[in-house]
């Protein structure tokens, strides 16, 4: 189960005219595990995001999700094959409540058209219990009950980065992409987003590819790391190999030139 | 739950073979598993509890509820529990474990509830003092701490746990899901009548000597004890108060109270399962106030820093209201403090003034009553602590029928109560229906009552200590009787002290006038044979937190914002009134407050500082902040303090920092201010 890839990066380079941000990197995600991708700041670890759910498209190179070959995709493609993600920067509906942000997750599995849902009837209304039901289990799951109804731009950061990653889970992911889910959390905060991202890799089996820079906790939760450096690949492994790995640790230190 | 639909069914079939198998006279049983068998016979379609789970409300019928008792029973024996054994309940108030209490009362077992938040080893201290063989845990948390803590309980068997979130990769050779347990029993029961017949001779073979329960003592001072009620007793005391407010079937309630304080047990489990009454779990913790509103419950019982919390929140949401809002608000709170106690009490009013006051229930009062879930309250209680009068009075002028009781586990639960129409926030009511009380001649309060507790497990010694050669038990507070056989408490005999010219020195009472202003959260006075009183401060920090920031003030943590001038500047204010407040009592203007500081850390019962039930304790405290309080008493200005603080992971962190120490001016009895 663990060797099946379900995401292969194959010598993908990325450039914004005459900036290259990604350079001929190749690496894999495996099914079920947590991927971690880490890196200095500009080594285009975001960048990798946006090119693995189609809102970027690399010049060269190409991507395989579930063994199928794809060069150009939009994000919605991607989206309705599975991968979901949240941002650094948290993006979510301020004004609307966490409920609502989170219904606005299983979007793409609502099937009654326009005319149903207005009348919000019968089949509609039946589809709207079953989401909601799912919902719930999410809000439950995520611990975020006493906020259901709050509006998610009065929340603190710590609870709109969990609000996030909820929505993200309604849409039934299998692969799932966070993109520094502990950015500006305190410690509390992070250990309790550790358990949450272990949860859903566990319980659901979600694959999970994060971008993190607390090493402490990238070390702690993540099966294999990849690191980037400079839009280049230096490494990739196990935690512990990595951890030892000289051009990790110059990279990391820096190196006397 | 797919548990509670399958029961539905169920009881319809069985229903008519219960009711003719056991027809037995009302008002006889005496454990609360026979209460059980009889509300799921006499009122099996009458909701027994509800709880808010993925944000629906499900209800269990008191024949759904017995039938879930019972297959959880059965599973609990398979399980290894026997009579006489001890079962522990950790977590919040969830259907599920308040049904583990009563299965393992059918298998005459005895059930140990723990405050969910105590740390792990303080937990572990309960677990081994009790012999607990298998403890029903809420939570993966829970049973981390368990786990942590195995090698010292040597006696623990199964952990059982509720919500399976993050368990289900945990090695499961200990570990059971109590709906699992409860369905393998429930199979068991089908499958083989002669393990149902044994579960209704266990329930028959009760008996009112049975240990019911075994509730640990907060322990103000000194490790908790397990104090060992009986079954018979329990449901007497119940009975009887259950008559006293007129609790029926009709009743509900929202018991988020501690499932190990005495107040949840008897509140929320013993008179629910006397009256009949239903039992609403919230959601979490965290959505207590809208699961009340939602819920409306008609009897309502919380310790006086919930109410407190309470009027905070209305004061600082007031304060951030229109003009127009906040106007009419002061106006008809003004209207109630003048009327409204007394249309409660059911005094002569002139009718303008009871017009006046209509128009301000349907303006102010209701609505307000409305958002703090007190619509459909009929009767009210606070108790575990005394509470400010001006708090007391607040809620009973816009109508709540807020009543004040004085209890104990010892004395599972009423000492005394307020009767309806007779309610003074200082005094603590009337002895409670046959309970008798006298005040020994050093002032202490001495009680016999029907819930009686019958000793200290494992310690019969402190149980003869506690209790006089004729049967009285100790409380260790003093008090006395008023003029009209009201009963009013001063302080723990202990902590009333003198000053050093001997002006009588009661800290409690002047720490609640403090504890009325809601910026101040906690209040910590120190006196006794010194030459005056001074205090320690915790802020409130919603209140202060929102007094500055309409107030323009930058603050990153609770120890800046508690260390900030204009926040002593506030507090100090708060402080001076409660001098003059105080110079206004002959017995009390010696004692007024000469020097006070503001904490840099809220005080926590993680570090020790506050008992599970969030008493002070006050010794402790003193030692733990030694610079500080030596400070208060040499007459420095600034003390620098570190210390420990722990997290609520159980790690431990280091608080440094400078506190200042502020003198204040004496008020005298014409409320003059006058040169210290």
């Amino acid at each position: 189960m663990k060797d099946d890839i379900l995401l292969a990066v194959r010598n993908v380079s990325l450039s914004f005219g005459g900036v290259r941000a990604i350079t001929d990197v190749s690496f894999d995600i495996r099914k079920g595990e947590i991927r971690a991708i880490i890196g200095p700041n500009g080594a285009g670890k975001t960048s990798m995001l946006n090119v693995i759910n189609g809102f970027y498209h690399p010049q060269e190179g190409e991507i395989l999700f579930h063994g199928r070959a794809r060069r150009r995709m939009k994000p919605y493609e991607a989206a309705s094959q599975g991968i979901a993600r949240t941002f650094q920067n948290v993006a979510l509906f301020k004004g609307m409540s966490t409920l609502d942000n989170i219904l606005a997750g299983r979007t793409l599995k609502m099937h009654r058209g326009f005319f149903w849902q207005t009348l919000r009837h019968g089949p509609a209304l039946a589809e709207e219990i079953e989401h909601r039901k799912f919902c719930e289990e999410i809000i439950d799951f995520l611990e975020i009950e006493h906020i259901r109804k709050a509006p998610v731009g009065s929340l603190p950061y710590g609870l709109q980065k969990r609000v996030e990653l909820g929505r993200a889970l309604a849409m039934e992911p299998t692969l799932l992409l966070l993109d520094e889910p502990m950015a500006g959390m305190n410690l509390e905060e992070k250990q309790d987003m550790s358990r949450f991202i272990i949860d859903v890799n566990q319980q659901y089996g979600t694959t999970i590819a994060l971008i993190e820079h607390d090493i402490g906790v990238v070390m702690d939760l993540s099966d294999r790391i990849v690191v980037l450096e400079y839009g280049h690949k230096i490494a990739d492994g196990v935690p512990d190999a990595v951890k030892n790995d000289q051009k990790v640790i110059d990279a990391y230190l820096g190196v006397a030139h | 739950m797919r548990i509670a639909q399958r029961a539905t069914a169920r009881a319809h079939d069985e229903g008519e073979r219960k009711v003719a198998a056991t027809a037995r006279p009302a008002g006889t049983e005496d454990t609360f598993p026979k209460l059980l068998r009889h509300h799921a016979q006499v009122r099996g379609a009458r909701p027994a509890f509800r709880h808010k789970d993925r944000g629906v409300w499900r209800t269990w019928s008191w024949s759904e509820t017995y039938d879930n008792v019972r297959g959880l029973a059965q599973g609990l024996q398979t399980l290894g529990l026997r009579a006489g054994d001890k079962i522990a309940i950790v977590g919040a108030n969830r259907p599920l474990l308040y049904w583990t209490v009563t299965a393992a009362q059918m298998l005459r077992a005895t059930p140990v509830p723990v405050y969910a938040d105590a740390v792990a080893d303080e937990m572990a201290y309960v677990l081994e003092n009790a012999d607990v063989k298998i403890v029903a845990a809420q939570d993966q948390e829970q049973v981390d701490k368990l786990q942590s803590m195995a090698d010292r309980l040597k006696l623990l068997d199964y952990i059982l746990y509720d919500e399976e979130r993050g368990l289900r990769s945990y090695d499961h050779a200990r570990l059971r899901r109590i709906e699992d347990v409860l369905a393998e029993g429930r199979r068991a029961l089908d499958d083989d009548p002669a393990l149902a017949r044994a579960l209704d001779e266990s329930i028959d073979a009760g008996t009112a000597d049975d240990h019911s329960i075994m509730l640990y003592t907060s322990g103000t001072t000194g490790r908790s004890k397990g104090v060992v009620l009986a079954a018979g007793r329990s449901v007497a005391a119940a009975r009887d108060t259950v008559a006293f407010d007129g609790i029926t079937d009709a009743d509900e309630q929202l018991a988020y109270l501690p499932l190990a304080w005495v107040g949840d047990h008897y509140m929320n489990y013993a008179q629910a399962f006397v009256a009949g009454a239903c039992i609403a779990c919230p959601e979490s913790a965290d959505t207590v106030q809208e699961d009340l509103r939602e819920i409306g419950p008609s009897f309502y019982f919380a310790p006086p820093r919930v109410f407190e919390a309470m009027l905070t929140r209305v004061t600082i949401r007031m304060e951030d209201a229109s003009a127009l809002k906040r106007r009419m608000f002061d106006h008809f709170i003004a209207v109630a403090r003048k009327w409204g106690e007394k249309i409660l009490n059911r005094e002569s009013v002139p009718l303008a003034a009871r017009l006046h006051y209509a128009l301000g229930e349907a303006l102010v009062y209701g609505p307000l009553k409305n958002v703090l879930g007190f619509s459909n309250i009929r009767v009210a209680y606070t108790a575990g602590e005394a509470i400010g009068g001006e708090l007391f009075s607040f809620f009973r002028s816009i109508g709540l029928n807020l009543k004040q009781l004085y209890g104990q586990t010892e004395a599972f639960l009423y000492v005394t109560a307020h009767p309806d129409g007779a309610i003074r926030a200082e005094t603590v009511g009337l002895p409670a229906p046959n309970v008798e009380i006298r005040i020994a001649a050093d002032g202490e309060v001495q009680f016999k009552s029907p819930g009686q507790f019958l000793t200290y497990y494992k310690d019969d010694e402190k149980a003869r200590e506690t209790m006089t050669p004729d049967g009285f038990v100790r409380t260790g507070d003093a008090g006395f009787f008023e003029e009209d056989g009201q009963l009013r408490i001063l302080d723990r005999a202990k902590d009333v002290g003198k000053l050093a010219d001997g002006t009588l020195f009661a800290p409690k009472y002047i720490e609640n006038k403090l504890k009325f202003f809601p910026n101040i959260k906690e209040a910590v006075a120190f006196g006794d044979r010194c030459d005056f009183v001074s205090v320690m401060l915790n802020i409130e920090l919603t209140a202060v937190g929102a007094w500055a920031e309409r107030n323009n003030i930058a603050y990153a943590s609770y120890q800046e914002l508690a260390a900030h001038p204009r926040v002593y500047e506030l507090i100090g204010k708060h402080v001076d009134e409660v001098n003059a407040a105080l110079a206004q009592e002959p017995r009390m203007a010696g004692a007024q407050i000469k020097r006070f500081l503001i904490l840099p850390k809220e005080l926590d019962a993680d570090d020790g500082e506050l008992t599970r039930t969030q008493k002070v304790r006050r010794s402790f405290i003193a030692e733990r902040y030694k610079p500080l309080s030596d400070g208060l008493y040499n007459g420095a200005d600034i003390v620098d303090i570190s210390t420990e603080v722990t997290f609520e992971d159980g790690r431990k962190g280091l608080i440094s920092g400078r506190v200042k120490i502020v003198d204040l001016a004496r008020h005298d009895a014409a409320g003059k201010e006058r040169a210290a």
